[in-house]
């Protein structure tokens, strides 16, 4: 099955309420797969093509702020364009599931794979002081399983969470398998569990609104007070990463996604050379494994960031080594996917011998 | 009779002929004397109380004056994004079917920035309640040109008055709308005169009644003045507005139970 259509179908199988989207490669296996499940007429999961990506967006605005559990999904250049009602999200605290399944740019780009929308996703994309918390799967199988872990923090912190994928992941066939099928929430249980939710207003309660809007600015800084309080729980409780034979490494491989599957056959052939290099892969790209890459990079000679840009994580990685190593960046971009042997070769060449 | 004794005498339950609907929130309205606004929202919540729908009304606000009607209407209200209500509004009534959802929007918002939202919204039949205000100009953020100035109207942006040579015509979105085939009931009402008012409710009243019956987008149009933006007195810019935005905007039916009407 395609990343793609895994992560279609764990959305189907999470009880997702809507899906909404709008074509463009290499994600409209996602659209396509739902509408060939009819999962409208199963689960009632509202599954709608929408005129635009704005629209798509704007769309899950509304549902999430039903309590709904809503999703969209779109690749580089339409992430850009979803980007106002992202930040509308944000400030409107919506949970919502946001899939970017990343390609070549800028502009129209390439619809090969990358990662350069690095900085988009993590660093909050759209206008205003705002984080997304963004997972990035590196196989099929991840597809699936960050849906339902994306819909339970997006809901824990009333927050939108962007899956960072590429177009290897989201066109690469793999095994996968799924959870079992969760209901999806009733009306009743929507109007229980979220009291803020926007379901009508019932006489035992206030009316619900919601809005990014404060003219205030003494209410505004402190909404966004509490907006930075929610992503610094994020740092302290959702860091997720995935280290690979870095018990005796001396140098280390820091890369996410696609990318760093390709490290990991690197690390076989270094190996192999007798160089001991580990991978440490931030699964978590916000909140960043800040403290881990600082206690790795304690015991290593030397990093290499491999990404598929220009050097984006890097600047996070710089951030968090405390200590005088060499960090170094060797990334391919327009699309263009590094090969196990030429990661080795810049190892060499810009951290063992450099 | 002294003064206060007549108004204590006026004021006396049983003498009541007008109150405020519950419905509308005790916060005083923001928008200025003589503006239409505040009698549209007023007609709206007379509406859902009518039907009793309060606990089953979702309305959106958009982004101009009426981004905050959300504080005077008592009733659970989402803020939209500048020309996305029909997409909120999309979402909400396919995920409640049962609920009803009315987006109330300017003229920027409607038929500027939002003009995709609402076309494709009207064309695949939202079964939802569009509120179009049009006063022919941007009273939030300054009087300037809005798609629905009329040829020659002075706004801020266009000083000297628009010149359709060099900034384009006014857009009739609601003809537009019209011509859709998810289009179910379509609209042009006023709130400037008492028997326009009365007019007006009735449209929205049918509107929500259509919206029950799950029969596609009901769409009303209000052309209101903006007094402020047009830079009139208030009786004036009524005036004005029965001299040159009905001529361009005529009040009546355009579509009803589906069908175009021929005049």
């Amino acid at each position: 099955m395609k990343g793609n259509e895994a992560f279609a179908e764990a959305a189907i199988r999470a009880g997702a309420d809507a899906y909404f989207g709008y074509p463009i490669t290499p994600q409209s296996e996602v659209l396509e797969y739902l509408m060939s499940q009819k999962p409208y007429e199963t689960t009632g999961m509202v599954v709608l093509q929408a005129e635009s990506e704005v629209s798509a967006i704007n769309m899950c605005y509304g549902g999430a702020a039903a309590g709904r559990k809503v999703m969209t999904s779109s690749s580089s250049p339409g992430i850009s364009l979803k980007q106002e009602g992202i930040s509308y999200m944000a400030g409107a605290e919506l949970p919502c599931l946001i899939l970017n399944v990343t390609r070549g740019g800028p502009g129209l780009g390439t619809i090969q794979p990358s990662q350069s929308d690095y900085f988009q996703a993590v660093k909050g994309g759209g206008h205003g002081d705002y984080k997304l918390l963004v997972l990035a799967p590196a196989s099929v199988q991840e597809m699936a399983d960050f849906v339902g872990l994306a819909f339970e923090l997006a809901f824990k912190y009333r927050n939108p969470v962007m899956i960072l994928s590429d177009g290897i992941i989201g066109q690469m066939m793999e095994k996968v398998w799924f959870d079992e099928y969760k209901p999806r929430l009733t009306h009743e249980e929507i109007v229980k569990r979220y009291p803020w939710a926007t379901t009508g207003k019932t006489p035992d309660r206030e009316r619900n609104i919601i809005t990014s809007l404060e003219l205030d600015s003494g209410k505004q800084e402190i909404h966004n007070q509490k907006l930075q309080a929610k992503y610094k729980k994020m740092e302290e409780e959702e860091v997720r990463f995935e280290e690979y034979q870095t018990q005796d490494a001396e140098y280390l491989f820091v890369a996410f996604g696609s990318v760093a599957r390709i490290c990991k056959k690197a690390i076989d052939i270094a190996r192999n050379q007798g160089i001991k290099v580990g991978l440490l892969r931030p699964i978590t790209l916000f909140p960043f494994p800040k403290l881990k890459i600082r206690e790795l990079a304690e015991k290593s000679k030397g990093i290499l960031v491999v990404e598929m840009n220009a050097g984006q994580m890097i600047e996070d990685v710089l951030l968090s080594v405390g200590c005088q190593i060499k960090v170094e960046h060797y990334g391919r971009m327009g699309g263009i996917i590094p090969t196990p042997n030429e990661i080795v070769e810049n190892l060499k060449t810009k951290i063992i011998g450099g | 009779m002294s003064q206060t004794s007549i108004i204590n005498d006026i004021i006396k339950e049983e003498n009541l002929v007008y109150k405020r609907t519950p419905l509308l929130t005790q916060k005083t309205l923001s928008y200025c004397p003589g503006c239409g606004h505040g009698t549209t929202h007023r007609l709206i919540m007379e509406v859902i109380e009518e039907m009793d729908a309060q606990a089953e009304t979702i309305g959106v606000a958009p982004v101009g004056c009426s981004v905050l009607a959300y504080e005077f209407m008592n009733i659970d209200m989402q803020q939209a994004a500048h020309g996305r209500a029909p997409s909120i509004a999309t979402a909400l009534k396919r995920l409640m079917p049962d609920k009803f959802i009315f987006t109330y929007q300017g003229d920027g918002d409607l038929a500027a920035i939002g003009t995709a939202e609402t076309i494709h919204a009207c064309n695949r039949g939202e079964n939802f309640t569009i509120i179009f205000i049009n006063n022919g100009i941007y009273g939030m953020t300054g009087g300037q040109m809005a798609p629905t100035t009329l040829p020659g109207m002075k706004s801020s942006t266009s000083p000297f008055g628009r010149d359709t040579s060099i900034m384009g015509n006014p857009l009739k979105i609601t003809e537009l709308v019209a011509q859709l085939p998810g289009t179910y009931f379509v609209t042009r009402q006023s709130v400037h005169t008492p028997a326009n008012v009365r007019k007006a409710k009735k449209a929205i009243a049918k509107a929500f009644q259509y919206q029950k019956e799950k029969k596609g987008t009901t769409f009303v149009e209000i052309v209101s003045n903006c007094n402020s933006g047009w830079k009139m007195r208030p009786v004036q810019a009524n005036k004005w507005m029965e001299e040159n935005m009905f001529p361009f905007y005529p009040l009546g039916d355009i579509k009803d139970e589906g069908k175009l009407i021929v005049k």
